[in-house]
């Protein structure tokens, strides 16, 4: 049955698992609770919003790895995207905000280039130093201190509000204009209708197409674009012998050095274009630590993806639901409700666990399934925190139940040294 | 022989090559003629290796010229080479397990589309024409990782012909083969060499080297002291102008061996992480003052049979006697305090702290005890002392036991290893290619050693790919086949020719 | 090992983190220039200040918390362990145990010691989750830890604050009850003032140095004496030279965590025991990262992580004059902080390898100085 289900493509398995995920939601939906935010227009767009930071952090930390460096100083290089991308939004445009921002996050893949890569630095550590050099408090509050505290509006921790970029509605399906004409919104309608499951991925799909950000669509083409370069490219090959084998590498002549620089300042520079994302679509305002550990996330959902850009993105729409529906659910009912979807989801896990003989992780499965049950099934309303910190335990679960079967480049987190074999 | 009218494919003048403190290299001079199979000999430590990695543009040579094809060259990359048609096949695979055969192939040399996207239609034909010339059976798109040596070998060979290399360098390419193995290696380089190839190939078994080269170079101490011709030497002469004086060889005096067991083991069945038996039901007994070789393949289960008696390996079952005691439930401390000495096969892997001084390696896998220890406290006294012990006897040269177990030479490294498991009085020890990779100096002192403890009563596992080595120092030799014990033959006479065709399995 | 050899390695050691202080000093003077300000004014008046003893004292009370907690992250690197989690761990022990401080009354000696046995429960218990996981599961320390981070921060500790601020009532910042006197470590003030002037402006130098000071020395006595501390380093040199030396790999890494762990307990104590008397919603956060940096600057030795700290809390104490002053923007010390830390570790690495080179150069010295029939070998 594995075999089978490994053999199909992989947007193919990651359609089936949401297909399945989506109407384990509708189920909790119907019979659980009394909350439709788990699948409603506005938590998929809350969702959609919420998940690009990640996904473009995720993917920054893909380019790295692929190229064999560790880059835990997404979350710094992202802190820079933030700063950068006020800046130039502030000063030039939105986006003009956004190429300030790819352009500061490159700058901190830069550093972290040339102390991992030129003088052999632990990746690790050279990662802590940057997310310290660059996190709350560093060298960017210096920077808003001589810069955004001039301005009007702004001050030593945040910059004056600056301007989103345009939006994009899918006609037809979502009823989004051609010209000024409004064509019909057939999922809106497919929504209303208040059909189990159709209406519920009517729903959570309107919400995906429906006043998107041009930004956010720019994010969401930069996961095909990443596999492409990285999968059908001449240099994508070559960035990637440098994280698979570095000296098979350059025993054909493939400069490492060059693709190493390459990859983890590509990395810096998506990281940056999350950052500048937060500032310029979610909060339309620089303000000190509203990263908020974003790029660790996007760590987790390169890893949660196994170190594919497909993965990635499943990860980061994860990891962002529940920010999705925290964000409209003021009474803490749908949070409540995930609750249920967490234990059905876990007894799933253990079920298949049951029958691929682990013991030890269908225990593990149980008791959270129970844990989760309980919870949900003692108190009426989940405490505001819970969804803070579910990418979190998400990610520690997933580890849990599958570090054996994820796979990092070979030599991702070595130090190369040229001429040596 | 050749013809030489046509300028030389490889001429060298004078290249030396220097390291902090060594001089691999010193004054090479070589000239390869066009479409010969040119051998060059030398122990470890010669400076072959070196030598190669300068033809192949992996690192530039201190002094010196280099021409190919009659001009001058300066290489500052592989990438330089592959340009003037020099390839290279590695000792140690330069394939990345996670890529397919076919990216691996094309790397560095892809064929090329618009916005630099690779043709991997192109690139497959390519192949495809090199695939029916050549005989390799494998598809372009399986991952590297499941294929086996032989193949591996053959792809590294394809990468080589891709990129149009008319030298082709290869660095021991029978280190990892059996002598069936080899047989159909010299057969493919006899057919590139039809097609008109130049092929320059490293070894330092001598029978092999001359059943197939046209000429023969020996290098000695970083030097070309000769070049020969291999119709009017024999294996002797090469021996003696490789190491300046008659090749050491390891023989065991004999001596009686006890009947008192010192190490038995009994069906031991060994698994993997996939729960696949790696090796199954071995039985065998090690007798007090007795060496008993195990010969076999590399991959063949002996590092798991290691791993069991250590102690390391993930799933064992069946029994583990050392003396009267069954040691098979006990951890790794508790055995090597029992009297378990432990020789790793990759001294930098399992036997080094190598940023660790020497006296902190000589305490490893001892550090419970006397001299190293006085009940939780490290004796660092105590170890100091018995460390500049071990230096002495075992002839260890260092400036001084605050030296980095890194500065040292391999054979230097390996001479403290055998110093610290052997004045650990051990009761059985595990050694496992105990003289891989170290000059020749060090491994006839290291032979000494182990057939003196021999003498004293101890009980020894050889594991060695050297079939010299194994014949010359064991009282007796199972060959392992599949994780199974196939044979056990008398060192006095069998040749290793024989037992090649036991660890093949074609004996079978 | 001679006198000569002797300063030569501490010459070397010293070297780099003294260039990589000089060159963030030089790179944060060019900053300084370029946004208009003096950099010898600041530096001037940041050293001037910095010497007075009061800022001695907030220089010492700062170096604390930053010094054990390099001594937390200091214990995971001697096993290549990296415990990114020490400020997760360190905040939940700090709250737990100012919770279960302001709870009870005791006598005094025995309120500080629950108070403390608390937090280096609480310390090894966060950082065990990671221990085991790695252990049991194989969940990469470095993964977990940053896990657990965003847990701590980002939803228990609100959450905990919030929910005991709601019994207490108080109007101020949302916190754990007030721990009563019996539960404070005394000021050192009288100590130092038989050799000192009376120190003013009411800064009490917090008797928890000595706990550092025991715990740092704990720490040396613990990796460089004994067989335990031989393991450990063993373990982080080389894990599979280390296994087959009879050293059981899963159980230092649980151990290695729990102990740094338990060291993480320690740093929120200066806060706890004697300067806010509780955990609240301002609590001092970034310790943890403060301390890896501590002990990266000190290559975790004792001594230089000591030095570390009480540089950054040098840098932290001293540039408060220049918010009054208005000669230069104080940011500039975390720039500075910063900068010696990456340029550190990069200096390091440089040092480390002309070490190496010279070090082979002398052994094959060594091996040429002896007449011998092999030759020098190790040259691949």
């Amino acid at each position: 049955m594995m075999e089978r289900w490994n053999a199909w493509p992989s947007w193919a398995r990651w359609m089936s698992i949401t297909a399945v995920g989506v109407f384990i939601l509708a189920t909790v939906q119907l019979v659980g609770s009394d909350t439709e935010q788990l699948t409603s227009v506005t938590t998929a767009q809350a969702m959609l919003r919420w998940c690009v930071p990640i996904l473009l952090a995720g993917l920054g930390g893909l380019f790295a790895e692929r190229a064999g460096v560790v880059n835990i100083g997404l979350e710094g290089m992202m802190i820079l995207g933030t700063w950068f991308g006020a800046y130039g939004a502030f000063n030039f445009g939105p986006w003009w905000g956004i190429a300030f921002g790819l352009f500061g996050g490159a700058l901190g893949g830069l550093i972290h280039a040339i102390a991992t890569v030129s003088f052999g630095v632990d990746h690790i550590v050279s990662g802590v130093a940057i997310n310290i050099l660059f996190g709350p408090g560093g060298a960017t509050r210096y920077l808003s201190d001589q810069i955004f505290s001039t301005y009007e509006g702004g001050a030593i921790t945040q910059s004056p509000r600056v301007d989103r970029v345009g939006s994009f509605t899918m006609p037809f399906l979502a009823g989004g204009n051609i010209g000024s004409w409004e064509s019909p919104d057939l999922l809106g309608w497919l929504d209303d209708q208040g059909w189990f499951y159709i209406s519920d991925i009517a729903g959570l799909t309107k919400g995906l197409m429906a006043q998107i950000s041009l930004f956010t669509l720019l994010a969401l083409a930069l996961v095909p674009i990443s596999g492409w370069v990285l999968w059908r490219t001449r240099f994508g090959l070559r960035l990637r012998i440098a994280g698979e084998d570095p000296v098979a590498g350059e025993t054909l002549g493939v400069n490492i050095y060059r693709h190493k620089y390459a990859g983890v300042i590509i990395s810096g520079a998506l990281a940056g274009l999350a950052g500048a994302f937060i500032v310029i679509e979610l909060t339309g305002i620089y303000r000190e630590g509203q990263t908020n550990g974003r790029g660790f996330i996007g760590l987790a959902a390169l890893i949660f993806g196994n170190y594919r850009p497909g993965g990635i993105l499943a990860g980061s729409l994860l990891f962002a639901y529940p920010d999705g529906i925290s964000l409209r659910d003021l009474d803490g009912s749908a949070t409540h409700a995930l609750l249920a979807v967490i234990a059905v989801v876990l007894t799933g896990v253990f079920i298949f666990s049951l029958v691929r003989q682990k013991r030890t992780d269908a225990a593990i499965a149980l008791a959270f399934a129970l844990g989760a049950a309980i919870w949900y099934g003692v108190t009426d309303e989940a405490p505001t925190w819970l969804p803070n910190i579910m990418p979190f335990v998400f990610v520690l679960l997933v580890l849990v139940f599958n570090s054996q079967r994820l796979r990092m480049p070979k030599a991702s987190g070595m130090v190369y040294r040229k001429g040596e074999t | 022989m050749a013809p030489t009218d046509s300028p030389p494919a490889i001429e060298l003048r004078g290249i030396t090559k220097r390291f902090p403190g060594v001089v691999a290299n010193d004054d090479v001079n070589l000239t390869v003629a066009e479409g010969e199979i040119h051998a060059i000999v030398g122990e470890n430590g010669a400076g072959k290796s070196t030598l190669m990695k300068i033809l192949y543009g992996m690192q530039p040579p201190d002094e010196g010229e280099m021409l190919v094809k009659g001009e001058p060259v300066r290489f500052s990359s592989p990438g330089d080479a592959i340009a003037r048609g020099i390839g290279m096949v590695h000792q140690h695979f330069m394939l990345a397990d996670n890529l397919t055969v076919l990216e691996n192939i094309i790397l560095g040399d892809e064929p090329r589309r618009r916005f630099g996207r690779i043709d991997f239609r192109a690139a497959r034909t390519q192949l495809e024409v090199l695939n029916s010339a050549y005989g390799l059976d494998v598809d372009p798109n399986d991952l590297v990782e499941t294929l086996e040596v032989g193949e591996r070998q053959r792809v590294e060979i394809i990468k080589v012909l891709y990129r149009g290399a008319r030298i082709l360098i290869l660095d021991e390419p029978t280190a990892v083969l059996v002598p069936q193995e080899v047989e159909e290696l010299f057969r493919n380089m006899r057919e590139l060499k039809e097609d008109g190839a130049t092929i320059l190939f490293i070894d330092h078994k001598l029978e092999e080297v001359l059943a197939i080269a046209d000429t023969i170079t020996v290098l000695r101490q970083g030097k070309t002291v000769a070049t020969v011709d291999p119709n009017t030497v024999s294996a002797g002469d090469l021996a003696e102008l490789m190491v300046g004086s008659e090749l050491p060889s390891p023989e065991t005096a004999s001596t009686e061996v006890s009947t008192t067991p010192a190490l038995r083991l009994e069906g031991v069945t060994v698994l993997d992480l996939d729960e696949r038996p790696v090796v199954e039901d071995v039985s065998l007994t090690v007798h007090e003052g007795e060496i008993v070789g195990i010969a076999g393949v590399e991959g063949n289960g002996q590092g798991e049979l290691v791993d069991a008696i250590v102690g390391v390996a993930e799933t064992v079952t069946g029994t583990i006697e050392l003396g009267n005691e069954d040691i098979g439930t006990w951890p790794v401390r508790r055995r090597r305090d029992g009297g378990i000495g432990y020789v790793p096969q990759d001294r930098h892997r399992e036997g080094l702290l190598l940023t660790a001084p020497l006296w902190e390696n000589a305490a490893l896998g001892h550090q419970t005890k006397a001299p190293y220890a006085r009940g939780p406290w490290i004796d660092r006294k105590g170890a100091r002392n018995h460390t500049e012990t071990i230096v002495d006897d075992f002839d260890v040269r260092t400036p001084s036991i605050d030296t980095c177990a890194l500065a040292l030479s391999g054979g230097n490294q390996q001479k403290l290893i055998i110093g610290r498991e052997l004045t650990a009085s051990p009761k059985v020890l595990i050694a496992a290619h105990p003289t891989r990779g170290i000059d020749v100096g060090a491994q006839a002192a290291v032979w000494d050693d182990i057939r003196r403890a021999r003498g004293d009563g101890l009980a020894t596992v050889l594991i060695s790919a050297d079939l010299d080595e194994l014949i010359g120092l064991s009282d007796r030799i199972v060959v392992m086949f599949r994780g199974r014990i196939v044979a056990e033959v008398d060192p006095a006479d069998v040749t290793p020719r024989d037992l090649g065709a036991y660890m093949t399995g074609a004996a079978l | 090992m001679n006198l000569a050899t002797l300063g030569r390695r501490v010459g070397l050691a010293l070297a780099a983190p003294a260039m990589a202080t000089a060159f963030a000093f030089s790179l944060a003077a060019l900053v300084l220039i370029v946004s208009g300000s003096d950099p010898l004014v600041a530096f001037g008046e940041m050293l001037e200040n910095g010497t007075r003893l009061e800022t001695m004292v907030d220089t010492l009370n700062r170096a604390t918390p930053l010094f054990l907690s390099g001594i937390a992250a200091a214990i995971g690197f001697r096993m290549n362990l990296f415990n990114i989690g020490v400020e997760g761990q360190y905040l939940m022990a700090a709250f737990f145990a100012a919770a279960a401080g302001g709870a009870v009354d005791l006598p005094p000696v025995l309120h500080v010691g629950l108070i403390l046995v608390v937090a280096v429960t609480v310390g090894a218990t966060y950082s065990g989750i990671a221990g085991v996981l790695k252990v049991t599961r194989g969940v990469n320390e470095v993964i977990s830890t940053i896990m657990l981070n965003g847990i701590a921060v980002a939803g228990l500790l609100p959450f905990l604050v919030r929910a005991l601020a709601d019994d207490s009532g108080s109007a101020n910042v949302p916190g754990t009850t007030e721990i009563s006197e019996s539960g404070r470590m005394p000021s050192l003030n009288g100590v130092v003032e038989i050799f000192t002037r009376e120190i003013g402006k009411g800064r009490e130098l917090s008797s928890v140095l000595l706990i550092a000071a025991a715990v740092g020395v704990l720490y040396h006595v613990f990796i460089s004496r004994t067989r335990f501390g031989f393991d450990l380093r063993a373990s982080g040199i080389n894990p599979f030279a280390a296994r087959v030396g009879g050293v059981p790999p899963q159980r230092m890494v649980l151990i290695a965590m729990l102990l740094s762990g338990a060291a993480a307990g320690l740093v929120g104590m200066f806060e706890v025991l004697s300067d806010k008397f509780k955990y609240d919603q301002s609590f001092v956060q970034g310790l943890g990262f403060g301390g890896i940096a501590v002990a990266l600057l000190g290559r975790n030795h004792p001594i230089g992580i000591a030095i570390g700290a009480v540089l950054f809390g040098f840098l932290d104490a001293s540039s408060g004059v220049l918010q009054v002053s208005g000669s230069a923007s104080r940011e500039i010390v975390v720039i500075i902080q910063g900068v010696i830390l990456l340029a550190a570790v990069v200096a390091y690495e440089v040092v480390s390898r002309f070490r190496e080179r010279e070090e082979a150069r002398m052994a094959a010295l060594a091996l040429q100085a002896t007449p011998t029939t092999s030759n020098a070998g190790g040259a691949a």
